[in-house]
């Protein structure tokens, strides 16, 4: 009879959600009543919006656990493992019988997340139980060239994950190419984008693969060192690589002739970035990690011929590290039969937003946006209606509903005016307002320039200016037209690609919902009722109950009433600062 | 431009009351390394929590990086302070998902009830309030992170009454 196992999700997603917590309460349980199962960790499975999750696996069969708080884990180590009875309404996966989300993983096809929930991130022995290191260990076995590595990689169509998409095998072939006794390898893990945390959970997840894909890009180009750029928000992650690092270098995977193979000298190092957006552009990263600011040069010479220290450099992102092991091991075959033509594999996308399910997913490219919404997210909250989705976050673009058709491919995506990026993807709904969505992107921008490039520097104030304006009930007309032609020439004037990018959500939502723009800007109103200083606030005298919270609150003394009474807003004196809106508990305050 | 949002005030960024020998190990540590400024740089903060002008001049007269380079560096990259932060910082998620579901409402109502603004200290050095680009955990959107914690699915409401029982447990 195999022991039973207590398995508690501690990703940054669970911890944040109190898994913490959860952990050391069942601890303390299994040690003051002495109970016979072993305790394990994992890391996120991708199910963040059931956090904290527990998972029990005992003879009877696998269940999982959601929503654990404290309460919860008490209640069910008392009936699940005491009494041998599983709380039914608390499952929310298990392969015995119908529950709440059985269907999460249907659609999905995990290369990358491969391991991602199902092992401890923070064990190299788990690692190399399922299947860890054998890809390297196969090159070394059956003596496979660096060519024939190569040449694996580049009939596997694999393309750079973070967000380019040019061909990994294509980048390796011209490092290797590039004779020098120094040669770099450096995985960039500076997620930034806001809204995506795909990198975050294979880093914090399953370090050893990176590890893994480095060694075997060392091998293929010959580099000598490696380094492992990673954002310092990301403590945990940090945390976990040091360790797999430290294991790593305890069997000789990392160092002096690794992996017995004579003459491969290469270690890793991790380099903490220090908060700066643009440095997720490679030449950027470069001049981080030679400790100076994080701004782009011009590219040829490509960091392939002269990167970190003026030497030949190979920079993948995350996720395209950790494809390469299992492309090696299952064939360039099995990868490129999921997938289009020129998109091969499967991408990992993070869901968040206004999205029953938000968390994480790898599904094979070329399925549609409207799937993954709502075959693998649940759809919309509350039951609102879809009105678009935001993919390759700043420097991407909103796809709207009726385009939600659109298969998830390179070329397709890009095709609408958005990119495929690394993977974020937010949802929006009837209640966000599009020109606020693109003036909050265009701010992130702004302020992450790194003041290289005129056009970037000022054209993307210029444009938020604009965008301001017309948010507070200031458009004029032309205004659209001005941000056109100047997100033209920022695009067409900058020299990396966060200039290039940063036009893209201001013009994708110029396309798709001009009509918003007009409404702001014409009819001074705003559709989703976001914009503040375009709305109305008057009190629905059915609900008001008379309690003068409002009243009391105002700043600009807007608001007349007595107790018991009706209240009033006097529309002259009202500065539109929505006090009273979330003052209010009686839900009287209506916007219009 | 970056350098725009550091609210640089002189005066206080001037006085010297730290102790600087705190930085000998570090400066040994990377003194003569190739790209070791950032390095520097972030020791020197974890030593005091931002940066302080004695540690650039002690750092630049030792090693020979230019104090020009260390400030535009120093300026550069978000994660660096140049002014003292209050003991806990409470860091809000603007990313996108915490944008659209309405993070402003959470800042907002730290503003008031903290009466400092965004990247503000309180006078009594208790709370820096920062706004953060993504915390990562999109998920339970609109976030904050105090320390290690982090907090989500929050109102303003919360928000609030989250950093009033902080500020109860310091002053037990």
């Amino acid at each position: 009879m195999n022991k039973t196992t207590v398995t508690v999700g501690l990703g940054s997603c669970g911890i944040a959600a109190g898994a913490g917590k959860t952990y050391e309460k069942i601890r303390v349980l299994k040690e003051s009543d002495k109970l016979d199962f072993e305790l394990k960790k994992t890391s996120c499975v991708g199910m963040c919006y059931r956090e904290p999750l527990v998972e029990i696996v005992d003879e009877t069969g696998t269940y999982l656990y959601g929503d654990v708080n404290e309460d919860r884990a008490m209640e069910i180590i008392e009936k699940h493992i005491h009494q041998q009875d599983p709380i039914r309404d608390y499952i929310v996966q298990t392969d015995l019988f119908d529950a709440p989300e059985n269907d999460f993983n249907e659609a999905q096809v995990k290369i990358v997340l491969r391991n991602c929930g199902y092992m401890d991130p923070e064990s190299i022995e788990e690692y190399e139980e399922r299947g860890g290191y054998k890809a390297i260990i196969k090159i070394r076995d059956e003596k496979i060239s660096r060519m024939d590595v190569i040449q694996t990689i580049l009939d596997s169509g694999l393309r750079g994950r973070g967000g380019g998409g040019f061909s990994t095998g294509m980048k390796w072939k011209l490092a290797n190419g590039n004779k020098s006794k120094e040669k770099y390898v450096i995985c960039n893990a500076d997620e930034g984008d806001p809204g995506a945390f795909m990198d975050r959970s294979v880093l914090e997840g399953d370090p050893h693969s990176i590890l893994e894909g480095m060694i075997i890009a060392a091998f293929a180009i010959e580099a000598t060192e490696g380094v492992i750029y990673c954002r310092a928000e990301y403590p945990l992650a940090i945390k976990r690589l040091n360790i797999a690092l430290q294991q790593g270098r305890g069997k000789g995977y990392l160092g002096k002739n690794i992996f017995g193979i004579e003459g491969f000298d290469f270690d890793i190092r991790i380099k903490e970035g220090a908060g700066a957006f643009v440095c997720g552009e490679e030449t950027a990263l470069i001049a981080s990690v030679e400790g100076l600011r994080g701004m782009p040069r011009k590219r040829p010479p490509f960091p392939a011929q002269s990167g970190l220290w003026r030497q030949p450099t190979n920079i993948n992102n995350v996720e395209t590290f950790a494809n390469i092991p299992w492309i090696l091991i299952n064939g360039a075959g099995a990868f490129a039969s999921y997938g289009t033509e020129k998109s091969k594999g499967t991408k990992v996308f993070a869901l968040a937003g206004k999205i029953r399910r938000s968390g994480l997913v790898e599904v094979p490219m070329g399925i549609t946006i409207k799937e993954i919404i709502y075959k693998l997210g649940g759809g919309i909250k509350n039951d609102k209606k879809f009105k678009a989705v935001q993919l390759g976050g700043p420097s991407g673009g909103c796809i709207p509903e009726y385009l939600s058709d659109t298969i998830v491919d390179y070329d397709s995506v890009t095709a609408t005016g958005a990119i495929m990026g690394s993977g974020g993807m937010v949802v929006m709904d009837e209640t966000t307002c599009m020109v606020d969505v693109a003036k909050f992107f265009l701010d992130f921008t702004r302020k992450e320039s790194c003041g290289k490039c005129t056009f970037c520097r000022v054209g993307t104030k210029r444009m938020l200016e604009i965008l301001d304006r017309i948010t507070n009930s200031e458009g004029q007309q032309g205004d659209i037209e001005k941000l056109e032609d100047l997100a033209y020439q920022i695009k067409d004037n900058s020299l990396c690609g966060l200039g290039q990018t940063a036009p893209n959500p201001v013009l994708t939502t110029i396309k798709y919902f001009r009509d918003e723009y007009e409404a702001h800007i014409f009819h001074k109103k705003c559709p989703a009722k976001v914009c503040r200083p375009l709305l109305t606030y008057v009190v629905d005298p059915e609900k008001c109950t008379g309690c003068l919270v409002c009243l009391k609150n105002c700043p600009s003394n807007a608001i007349t009433g007595e107790r018991k009474k009706v209240h009033f807003i006097h529309q002259e004196k009202c500065t539109k600062c929505g006090v009273c809106y979330s003052k209010c508990k009686f839900e009287s305050i209506l916007l219009s | 431009m970056r350098i725009a949002r550091k609210n640089t005030k002189t005066s206080s960024w001037l006085k010297n009351d730290v102790n600087l020998s705190l930085l000998d190990p570090l400066i040994h540590k990377y003194n003569g390394k190739k790209g070791n400024l950032i390095p520097l740089l972030q020791g020197t903060q974890e030593l005091y929590g931002y940066l302080p002008r004695g540690a650039f001049e002690k750092i630049s007269n030792e090693t020979g990086l230019e104090l020009s380079e260390m400030f535009g560096v120093a300026t550069f990259y978000a994660q660096f302070r140049l002014k003292p932060v209050g003991k806990h910082i409470i860091k809000v998620c603007h990313g996108t998902a915490c944008h659209v579901q309405n993070a402003k409402e959470i800042s907002e109502s730290l503003e008031e009830a903290l009466k400092i603004k965004d990247g503000e200290t309180t006078d009594d050095r208790i709370f820096t309030l920062e706004s953060v680009a993504c915390l990562g955990c999109c998920s339970l959107a609109p976030v904050m992170m105090i320390g290690e914690q982090a907090y989500g699915k929050l109102t303003g409401n919360e928000s609030v009454k989250i950093v009033k029982n902080i500020r109860l447990a310091d002053n037990n």
